[in-house]
């Protein structure tokens, strides 16, 4: 479905931005309805897509994996586009926007850096000045993509406020935003933010869900999945997978959440399963705040899911009983990360191992010898220095 | 129209005088809770017009660096808005200046926002400035701090077109904020020169009070707008001050003289 033409999917989403950022909110918003579906912008995404990032990614049904739980586990390998995760499609859907609107500059926020290095990626490929946000605690963290970035000819700025994480970035990338909004777009690496971003970042990962429906037909006599699954953070890549499946409604929809280390009082990043209503970062949704409103931090072994916010449309396909919602433990993640190296010969990013770490712990939730379609959203070659603190600690192989 | 909005009148008071009215912001609990309510009460009795109290919020997206840093501060102290409610309710009668909240969508729509309105009238509130809320997003609000006889600032800046100025200015109450730089909250050395234009711009669109604020921190550079904005708003040159365990009441005097 598509939000109200104030943002709204039911009572979640709108624009709850200072008015200083409302004329390129509202700009964007334009451009969103006249240059995206434009013949020109259409054409050239596609042949970006198709020569730049290498899409359509495969879907691969896990031989192993599916004799050992009695179904059958579809990938949809977004791990295997150009850079290495689905941020790609998104980034370069807004770095041609971007272009079009006449603007020479783009920036973005990045926690793990994923979103960064696509950022930086599509801005080089077109030629724009990129300028990425990182949390100092992730700079840190995450040194290697910090490289990768400014090998791209990005700048790397590290935020010092806040939690110094992803949150905070955005918080600068919002600042940065309003102080250069005649030169500059803001490449938002998710469906959050201030209406028409949630709408905007779902378009351009649809093709995720779309080529899954139209693989899966071609290869199943026309027929549909049991069950998509995909991890959830501010939940793009579950967006993307989603959209196409929406309509078919004998397909469920599963979010897969961090729950973090589970013990009691953790923090995660459930935010759908455990947070509540509320404003952030320019969108009411779902969050993870205290009584009084502050933001709680978040955690998740995975990087990429460590966001206190999620997407609005994510909070309404939950309100309206369309997806369902689940959380997962770091371990139970990493038993998916292992057991798809091990079986199946792919290193999962820990983000997407959420999902498959899901699908593994609860085959008898799912229909025996039924289908069940999961978005591996990057690969795990970024998470190396998480995995082997993880067994250094565990001092051992990984089960 | 009911009678005129305390806000309004404190600023027309100034004004009468012949000097813009001084408008001082101060996150609440800065630099800590006692300091806050002497400084406020000092700057009360200094003669500011309006006190503006900053609701604390973990993530200020407004807020430039000054006030960012006083509010993570007071956020480990742990304030809260009912803090900053009762405060004011025990104070409620003895004080001369209007009294706004200045703070961020979350934490008042936790509190609840028809809850807020009744606690805020009771305890001597006058209004409020949401710097995220937009024009869009805002006519429930309006209608229930309204109802109260609270006013919601509105905040329009060197980007706001006419017709979005026009939208603002229609049933605003209390003043209009102009904020005089497109960026974050913050003193700076020199502002724009098209402020000068679009200032008189936002001034020509509102029937109400116009106080120009961010990036104002010298007395100089607030008489430079005297004619132009009917009141200046000073925030992070006065937390910047008062962090280094300066007094509140010392800073405004040039600016109220």
């Amino acid at each position: 479905m598509n939000p109200t033409e104030s943002g709204y999917f039911g009572e979640f989403g709108g624009r709850y931005v200072p008015e200083l950022l409302m004329p390129p909110v509202l700009e964007l918003t334009r451009a969103v309805q006249e240059i995206v579906p434009s013949e020109g912008f259409q054409a050239e995404l596609k042949a970006a897509l198709r020569d730049y990032v290498g899409r359509p990614s495969a879907l691969y049904r896990c031989p192993n994996i599916s004799k050992d739980l009695g179904l059958n586990l579809w990938l949809k390998r977004e791990d295997l586009n150009h850079t290495g995760a689905h941020k790609i499609n998104n980034c370069i859907g807004q770095a041609l926007l971007t272009r079009m609107m006449g603007k020479p500059r783009m920036i973005a926020e990045t926690g793990a850096g994923q979103h960064g290095v696509a950022t930086a990626t599509a801005a080089a490929m077109l030629g724009l000045e990129c300028v990425v946000y990182m949390g100092a605690v992730d700079v840190e963290r995450q040194a290697h993509n910090v490289r990768r970035m400014q090998l791209l000819g990005a700048t790397v700025v590290a935020v010092q406020s806040g939690t110094k994480t992803l949150k905070d970035a955005i918080n600068v990338a919002l600042k940065d935003w309003i102080a250069n909004q005649r030169t500059t777009h803001y490449c938002i690496g998710s469906v959050v933010g201030p209406h028409p971003f949630p709408q905007l970042v779902r378009d351009f990962q649809a093709v995720i869900g779309q080529e899954a429906l139209e693989q899966f037909a071609a290869r199943n006599m026309g027929g549909l999945p049991d069950a998509v699954v995909a991890c959830v953070g501010g939940g793009s890549n579950a967006m993307g997978m989603f959209h196409a499946f929406v309509p078919h409604e004998s397909v469920r929809l599963i979010g897969v959440e961090a729950a973090g280390s589970g013990e009691p009082g953790c923090w995660h990043s459930a935010t759908l399963t455990k947070g509540t209503l509320g404003v952030f970062q320019g969108v009411r949704t779902k969050l993870l705040q205290t009584a009084d409103g502050q933001i709680d931090p978040s955690h998740s072994i995975a990087p990429g899911l460590d966001y206190p916010g999620v997407g609005p449309e994510h909070a309404f396909l939950q309100s309206a009983g369309r997806a369902e919602y689940v959380c997962l433990n770091d371990d139970r993640a990493l038993n998916g990360f292992f057991t798809l190296c091990r079986r199946e010969g792919i290193i999962p990013a820990l983000e997407s191992s959420h999902a498959v770490g899901w699908v593994l712990d609860n085959p008898g939730l799912l229909p025996k010898g039924g289908h069940v379609v999961v978005c591996l959203s990057g690969r795990g070659d970024k998470d190396m220095g998480i995995v082997e603190d993880v067994l250094a600690r565990q001092g051992g192989e990984g089960k | 129209m009911g009678r005129e909005s305390r806000l309004t009148e404190r600023i027309k008071a100034a004004n009468a005088a012949g000097r813009m009215a001084v408008v001082p912001y101060l996150p609440f609990g800065y630099p800590d809770r006692a300091r806050f309510w002497a400084e406020f009460e000092a700057m009360d009795a200094a003669g500011a017009d309006v006190i503006e109290i900053g609701v604390p919020f973990s993530d200020p997206v407004a807020d430039g660096p000054v006030i960012e840093e006083a509010v993570n501060k007071v956020l480990e102290d742990g304030v809260t808005l009912a803090e900053i409610i009762a405060g004011l309710r025990t104070r409620a009668g003895t004080v001369r200046a209007g009294v706004v909240l200045m703070g961020y969508v979350n934490p008042f729509m936790q509190y609840g926002w028809e809850r807020l309105a009744d606690d805020a009238a009771a305890a001597g509130v006058h209004g409020f400035i949401i710097p995220d809320m937009p024009f869009e997003e805002s006519g429930e609000v309006r209608g229930i701090l309204g109802a109260r006889g609270l006013d919601l600032i509105p905040l329009v800046g060197l980007n706001t077109s006419p017709e979005r100025l026009a939208m603002y200015a229609d049933g605003a109450t209390g003043f209009a904020y102009f904020v005089s730089v497109l960026g974050t909250t913050g003193a700076r050395e020199s502002l724009p020169e098209e402020i000068f234009e679009r200032l008189a711009l936002a001034r020509k669109a509102f029937s109400v009070p116009v106080a120009l604020g961010f990036g104002i921190g010298a007395p100089e550079q607030a008489r430079r707008f005297l004619g132009l904005a009917d009141a200046v708003i000073i925030g992070s040159a006065l937390v910047k001050h008062v962090g280094a365990g300066g007094s509140a009441k010392a800073f405004l005097e040039p600016f109220l003289k």
